[in-house]
């Protein structure tokens, strides 16, 4: 029997050799796959073994993390405020991933930034320390004013965005939109309730994950008539010049096409002032300069060097996947054959058909022209700051990125948007001892549907420009416009008593 | 054919003054029983032990407590304990198999507490201690264990003893294997396996057991038949074929393997069985047919439940679902879903990688069953291909070791069961370690003297109290049942050939 015997013992190193040749393959080659795999919960854990850094708004972490209590991780991210910060911050998900800031500024949070180095160093000997901190452009009293009035809109909406920016930097300072959710609900560490949790967001038919102050973008009705004012300023005309309106406006080549005012009683006469026709908002005028003297290329001009038709990249999220910011959009203006096509000029005039913006779009509108002409870049990343708060590794550098109006031209723009607050439809708007400028507007969209209800708007104070806003209310009927302007006006007041202005 | 059933009186080694012992030992000297150095390498196991067990501290807490070297000491006792019995009660036992054995077992109890720290540190309880948690418990196990392998070693003073029993605990072993079959699932089904009985807290798995109880049946009984299915009837692509009338006691096995994997819906334990009987005939019979209609047979069960169980479902279901999963384990949610184990499994032997993790700085947590049927991952995570590959050579010490008390031991009962039990050894090894690194489909089996749990633990242990016995039989120049030399005594006579049982020598 010891042949047999012996001939087993190589049965068995075969069998033990089968083993090995397999543990190579796992362990060896296919080592790297695995240890990076997606499945793999240990890149998750070590990632949870320091404590991620805070985001902070006004001296208060509006993200953090903390010492969990169930689970395997040993960090569990808590979103203190909640709702009203909610589609800035984004989330850190264990199992649905990030968006927002959380995931523009995941490595420094994290601690594994380039601008780290050093302080990784250090922890090789001093042990593991908090990531970094991000402080936001943010401006807590008039987010959270956004947010508050938004939800509280006496249209009883609920669907809104707000978005507010410091004219002379390009700081966001406020960015709302509804209805929001409470991102504490998608981070939980269990599977299972994160993905019910995503369900429910999803199924929720005014979708709240949905940044409407960034990522949606509608029709904007008359604020477009902003732009059209720049672009005829910039076409010769003053705030002084005498130019064709009436009741109704029927542009050439239409069958019984014909513009109206809003109201018989706005400028039935046959010809307004460029200031009286921004003043009371003006169809037929504007819609008849556009198709007659301006024509689609002017238009789509000046509204490209106010931004339309490219992203404003925020931050450094160059690639856009961060915040998910539209572009806006003046569509074509033109026939099938690629000619002009004044009904679609004289329509798109006054933010109708296929002109499109979002609420960042209408604030760095009012923005620029507040800021004399200059557009800053949008940012909401300030300062990024080491967990012990001293060292700073970033501070954010204003830089203009468009200039579409001169100085002059941008002045007489602000002459003509504060005679919007002060003698026409922004009434609402006003605040004492500021200079309030703005542009309501009231978009049709849908047959159906009630109209969107606009207001941009700045305030300055002297010759300073302090804040620029949009308010954007969905369907919100009459009175729409109205009460967007008297948001806008909260929001800027906010903003003004928490800087110590008034 | 058969050794005398008679114990084989042991003289004490002091009065072993005559006789040659072997080539190693010159005549005229005292045969070398080689106690020294099975203790000298306990020892040495028992350094490598503390010094795994200060790494792991270090890894997993930051710091080596100051009472690190307790459970080691406590292996260190029970380990001596046993080296001093086998001392005694069979001086001539193998020198390795003892210190083999302890370097694994305690590898176990180190890694069992590791995991107690990773599973206290994740819950945000307080560390069970060293006498809480599996580790512990597999503390307590190791010494209740090792207390019945010296039992065990006490009481069978002669492997050939057993050989008396053998209808007896053969039909032990199949009632053993059978009561989870037939009791309610409440009582007898873990993890969707039906392989324990649940008593009040406890379970025992009676398989690992029965396993033990089956082999001296089946080395019995093959002694006895080898000369009627060693005959040959048909000569086939050059391998002679046995009669088609000799094929029942195999097709019996077989259909009782099926049984165990239909039923208890483990494959592991089936593959066991029947690959225990088929190597036990073929070393009984030295015809590599038996090999061929063995693996035949277990491969075309394997087919026919597969496509059974894509086809109809039913009782074949399980094996069919493993088996899909051994094919992809990362289709679609699956490695959330039923892949879990297996996917798991392979990514922490992939982050592993080659050097490991390091001792006490993996995840055990992220493996699902670390404790036991996972143990060789979550081990292979913090030392890696290296460590792992070292674990493997010991075990293949131990193997071959068992194969060489069969080599060297005389009567064929002890040639067929040391060669069986060493077999099953690496069998065991090769069904739980094919099945967590994805050679084969993966079945609950646990890794030998690794994972936690009594039963493992126990019958193990009793395996190796009895390869030691056959193989004190084997290097004792005075039993009658020993070779010459511990290589096997093929071309040498025996010391005393009249006195030895008539041997088929070949």
């Amino acid at each position: 029997m010891n042949a047999p015997l012996r001939r087993v013992g190589v049965v068995v190193l075969v069998l033990f050799g089968l083993l090995f040749a397999n543990l190579n393959w796992v362990q060896g080659v296919k080592a790297r796959d695995y240890r990076t795999s997606e499945y793999n919960g240990r890149v998750l854990q070590a990632e949870y073994e320091v404590e991620r850094g805070k985001v902070i708004v006004g001296g208060e972490a509006i993200a953090q993390s903390v010492p969990a209590t169930s689970g395997d991780l040993k960090y569990q991210r808590t979103y203190p405020k909640g709702a009203p910060y909610a589609h800035v911050v984004g989330y850190k998900s264990v199992v649905l991933g990030s968006t927002g800031i959380e995931k523009l500024e995941n490595d420094y949070l994290s601690g594994n930034a380039d601008s780290q180095f050093a302080d990784r160093v250090e922890e090789m000997f001093t042990g593991d320390k908090p990531g970094g901190n991000v402080v936001l452009s943010i401006s807590k009293a008039a987010q959270e004013t956004a947010y508050n009035e938004l939800r509280g809109n006496k249209s009883k909406v609920p669907k809104a965005a707000a978005v507010a920016i410091d004219p002379n930097t390009g700081a966001i300072l406020a960015a709302a939109s509804i209805p929001s959710y409470d991102p504490n609900t998608v981070v939980t560490q269990d599977r299972t309730a994160a993905l019910n949790a995503q369900t429910t967001l999803n199924k929720d038919e005014n979708k709240p994950l949905r940044n409407r102050a960034f990522s949606e973008r509608y029709p904007p009705g008359s604020t477009f008539k902003v732009i059209m004012s720049a672009a005829m300023l910039q076409n010769g005309e003053t705030p002084n010049s005498v130019l064709p309106a009436g009741p109704s406006y029927a542009p050439p080549q239409t069958n019984g096409f014909v513009i109206k005012n809003a109201a018989p009683s706005i400028c039935p006469d046959p010809t307004i002032t460029l200031i009286e026709g921004l003043t009371v908002s003006c169809n037929t005028m504007f819609a008849r300069y556009g198709a007659e003297v301006l024509g689609p290329d002017k238009i789509k001009d000046m509204a490209k060097k106010f931004g339309f038709e490219s992203v404003p990249n925020i931050d450094l999220d160059e690639k856009n996947t961060c915040f998910l910011v539209a572009s806006s959009e003046t569509g074509s203006m033109l026939t099938k054959e690629g000619k002009p096509d004044p009904p679609a000029v004289a329509q798109s005039s006054i933010g109708q058909r296929d002109v499109v913006m979002t609420p960042l779009q209408g604030a760095l509108i009012a923005a620029t022209v507040a800021n004399g002409g200059k557009q800053m870049r949008p940012y909401l990343v300030q300062q990024l700051k080491a967990a012990d708060l001293t060292t700073v590794h970033y501070t954010a550098q204003p830089k203009v990125i468009h200039e579409p109006i001169n100085g002059q031209q941008a002045s007489d723009l602000q002459q003509m948007m504060i005679s919007v607050v002060n003698n026409g439809s922004g009434k609402n708007a006003r605040i004492q001892g500021f200079q309030v400028g703005g542009k309501t507007g009231t978009a049709e969209n849908a047959t159906e549907a009630e109209s969107h209800g606009w207001f941009i708007s700045f305030a300055m104070k002297g010759n300073e420009p302090v804040i620029a806003t949009a308010v954007f209310l969905e369907n919100a009927g009459k009175g729409g416009s109205a009460e967007a302007a008297r948001i806008a006006g909260q929001i800027m007041k906010a903003y003004i008593g928490e800087k110590g202005l008034a | 054919m058969t050794a005398p059933a008679t114990p084989a009186p042991q003289p004490p080694p002091a009065s072993n003054a005559h006789g040659p012992a072997g080539q190693s030992a010159p005549a005229g000297r005292r045969p070398r029983t080689r106690r020294n150095v099975e203790l000298a390498l306990l020892v040495f196991a028992l350094m490598l032990l503390l010094g795994y067990m200060a790494a792991m501290e270090a890894g997993a807490l930051g710091e080596i407590s100051g009472d690190f070297w307790v459970p080691v000491a406590i292996l260190g006792a029970i380990f001596l304990c046993a080296h001093l019995v086998i001392r005694f009660l069979a001086p001539y036992a193998d020198p390795v198999l003892l210190p083999a054995v302890a370097l694994i077992n305690g590898i176990g109890v180190v890694y069992l507490r590791r995991v107690d720290l990773a599973r206290a540190d994740a819950a945000k309880q307080p560390d069970p201690g060293t006498f809480g948690g599996v580790g512990g418990k597999q503390l307590l196990w190791t010494l209740l264990a090792v207390a019945l392998a010296m039992g065990v070693l006490a009481i069978v003073r002669d492997h050939r003893a057993l050989s008396r029993y053998a209808y007896t605990l053969g039909l032990s072993g199949v009632v053993l294997v059978l009561i989870p079959v037939v009791l309610p699932a409440s009582l007898s089904e873990i993890n969707g396996a039906k392989l324990w009985i649940k008593v009040g807290g406890f379970s025992i798995q009676p398989g690992e057991f029965a396993k033990i109880m089956l082999l001296v049946f089946f080395a019995v009984y093959l002694v006895r038949k080898r000369e009627v299915l060693s005959l040959a009837s048909k000569r086939f692509m050059g391998i002679d074929f046995p009669r088609g009338r000799d094929l029942g006691p195999v097709v019996t096995v077989w259909l009782l393997s099926l049984m165990v994997l239909v039923v208890s819906k483990d494959l592991g334990t089936s593959l066991m069985y029947f690959g225990m009987f088929v190597v036990t005939l073929y070393i009984a019979t030295e015809r590599s047919s038996w090999l061929i209609i063995g693996l035949m047979l277990f491969f075309g069960g394997v087919f026919a439940a597969y496509f059974l169980g894509a086809a109809i479902g039913g009782p074949f279901a399980n094996f069919y679902q493993r088996a899909e999963i051994w094919l992809d384990p990362f289709s679609g949610d699956r490695p959330y879903d039923d892949g879990y184990q297996l996917v798991q499994s392979l990514l922490g032997l992939g982050t592993g990688g080659l050097f490991g993790a390091g001792p006490g700085k993996g995840y055990p947590t992220e493996i699902p069953e670390v404790h036991s049927d996972l143990i060789f991952a979550g081990i292979g995570e913090e030392i890696g291909l290296f460590g792992l590959t070292s674990l493997l050579v010991i075990y293949l010490l131990i193997v071959e070791r068992g194969l060489r008390a069969a080599l060297g031991v005389r009567d064929s009962f002890g040639k067929l069961f040391a060669g069986g039990m060493a077999f099953t050894v690496a069998l065991q090894l090769f069904v739980i370690i094919g099945g967590i690194t994805r050679l084969i489909p993966l079945t609950g089996q646990t890794t030998p003297f690794l994972s936690a749990g009594g039963s493992s633990l126990m019958s193990n242990w009793v395996l190796i109290a009895l390869l030691l016995r056959i193989s004190a039989a084997a290097r004792n120049p005075m039993s009658t049942s020993a070779t010459v030399g511990v290589s096997g005594g093929r071309g040498t006579p025996p010391a005393r050939l009249h006195e030895a049982p008539t041997e088929m020598i070949r």
